[in-house]
């Protein structure tokens, strides 16, 4: 059997007795890998110090320079998940899982070189353009397969698997620091010997995901799983072709209702340090604060899994509403915390808060596949993540430029962050009411039997499965 | 050729695949757990 042949949909058909409770490592391997994109900016400092060694010297990067690396390569999470998307969902997990391993590798091997040779262009390209298509493929690709292989629980499936993204962050940071321990010298800072280490084994654990991972048989079904004879109002047993869920209201009314939770959240994750230190001046020092920050990390994480497994139970509508409503509540909140400077409160606000952010990113497979079907959800998802690239723009803008309006107008900084709380909570409002319209698709979307869009084998629409 | 068609899971692959991804992310957690105690000294 060719490389190739192998990475087929059809050799990755699951023979009787294959273990579901294989697919959710498999997919970890994946996630836990590309999560390291949160710990990029451990590479920050050292990056500014290639040529100073100690400190920066002329010609050194600047450290807004080294931003756009991270930021190129979101938005190509973004592009890649959206374009990429109908590839992933007809050429099977094992292939996009290879191509992802291929990409985020590459990326830092690319980056490696750049490094070496001082090219920060070649870093962009390496890191942002080729990691992010990595990061955008790697995210998608097991997203429809557990979705499938558990349709009994399919937001605790795809909770667990985006979990592993949140947690990423938890392997790179010490992994990344102790390389970079192990590579610098007195002459020499080691980070594209770090990038090299690094690419092997995120390339190495990705591959072994890529072999484990199955798809389930036409027709499989968990043994003793019946499905509802009576079709929940919300939850459609038909499927929409990837490119007509665009025309429907409910993709554009969930991609709103996820760029506001992810706006909500990622402009306060990423100023959670020096906001927690400016609210509380002189009672949260800079180390307590980075302590806040890895337990803000905690329950990102630990939220992507508590919140869509609960999604399973009270249904995806109804988790929204949960965000938003708690959400709008707790931001509101935060002022007063800061106001009577309960450290404890402004805590829990935070916490909660950024547990929705993760359940918000974790929960939304579902929604998809309860709104459009199983087919072609993994595309649909690849295309809504682009939610998630606009959000990263308009979520640290939000907070960075009102605190900055706020501080020059003469407002202490203690309180320069109560107007972005307020504005948070507004957009909250705008995300309840985006999620209050959606409605069950309307039956035109729904694929026919023989419809002819449909190129994977022995996989027919929902329609002709009935 | 009936053995061919069957791909039976083992306990003990379900262990080695759950502790490859489970425990680099299981110390992982507690590092960052250390370090968020910080948050309480």
């Amino acid at each position: 059997m060719s490389l190739l042949s192998f990475l087929d949909r059809e050799h990755t058909v699951a023979k009787p007795g294959y273990s579901r409770w294989m697919v959710p490592p498999a997919a970890l391997c994946v996630h836990l890998c590309i999560g390291q994109a949160y710990a990029l900016s451990v590479f920050n400092l050292p990056m500014t110090k290639l040529i100073g060694i100690t400190q920066s010297a002329p010609g050194d990067w600047k450290l807004t320079e080294l931003g756009w690396i991270f930021s190129i390569a979101m938005v190509f999470l973004g592009g890649s998940a959206a374009v990429f998307g109908r590839w992933v969902e007809d050429g099977g997990p094992r292939r996009a899982m290879f191509t992802a391993a291929l990409c985020w590798a590459g990326g830092f091997f690319l980056s490696a070189i750049g490094v070496y040779t001082h090219t920060l262009w070649l870093i962009y390209i390496g890191y942002g353009v080729l990691g992010g298509c990595g990061l955008g493929i790697g995210y998608i690709s097991p997203v429809s397969t557990l979705i499938k292989w558990f349709p009994d629980r399919p937001g605790m499936a795809t909770g667990m698997a985006i979990m592993g993204f949140g947690g990423g962050a938890f392997i790179a940071s010490p992994l990344s620091v102790w390389l970079l321990g192990k590579f610098t010298t007195a002459t020499h800072v080691g980070v594209a010997e770090t990038f090299i280490v690094m690419g092997c084994i995120y390339f190495f654990f990705m591959i072994v995901g890529s072999i484990i991972v199955r798809v389930p048989a036409p027709g499989w079904k968990p043994q003793g799983y019946v499905a509802p004879a009576t079709a929940a109002k919300l939850i459609t047993k038909n499927d929409v072709f990837v490119y007509d869920a665009l025309k429907t209201p409910q993709f554009w009314l969930i991609w709103w209702v996820l760029c506001l939770n992810v706006t909500a959240g990622i402009g306060v994750l990423g100023q959670a340090s020096a906001m927690s230190q400016e609210m509380f001046p002189g009672h949260i020092t800079p180390v307590a604060a980075a302590g806040f920050v890895g337990l803000m990390s905690l329950f990102n994480m630990g939220g992507r899994f508590f919140w869509a497994s609960t999604s399973d139970y009270i249904g995806r509508r109804n988790t929204y509403f949960v965000f938003m409503v708690l959400g709008f509540a707790l931001y509101c909140t935060v002022p007063y915390t800061g106001s009577v400077g309960s450290i404890v409160g402004f805590v829990c606000c935070f916490l909660i808060i950024i547990s929705m952010y993760g359940g918000g990113f974790s929960t939304v497979p579902a929604y998809l596949k309860d709104m459009f079907g199983t087919r072609y959800v993994g595309a649909i998802h690849g295309m809504l993540l682009t939610a998630w690239s606009a959000a990263g723009i308009f979520g640290p803008v939000l907070v960075n430029y009102i605190r900055e309006y706020n501080v020059t107008h003469g407002v202490p900084k203690a309180q320069a962050y109560n107007t972005t709380m307020y504005i948070m909570a507004g957009l909250l409002v705008i995300g309840f009411i985006c999620n209050f319209l959606v409605k069950a698709v309307d039956a035109r979307f729904h694929m026919k039997a023989n419809d002819a869009r449909t190129n994977e084998p022995g996989v027919a629409p929902a329609a002709a499965r009935a | 050729m009936a053995k061919s068609n069957q791909e039976g899971t083992t306990a003990l692959q379900l262990v080695l695949a759950w502790g490859f991804v489970g425990i680099p992310l299981t110390l992982g957690v507690l590092q960052t757990l250390i370090n968020a105690m910080k948050l309480f000294q």
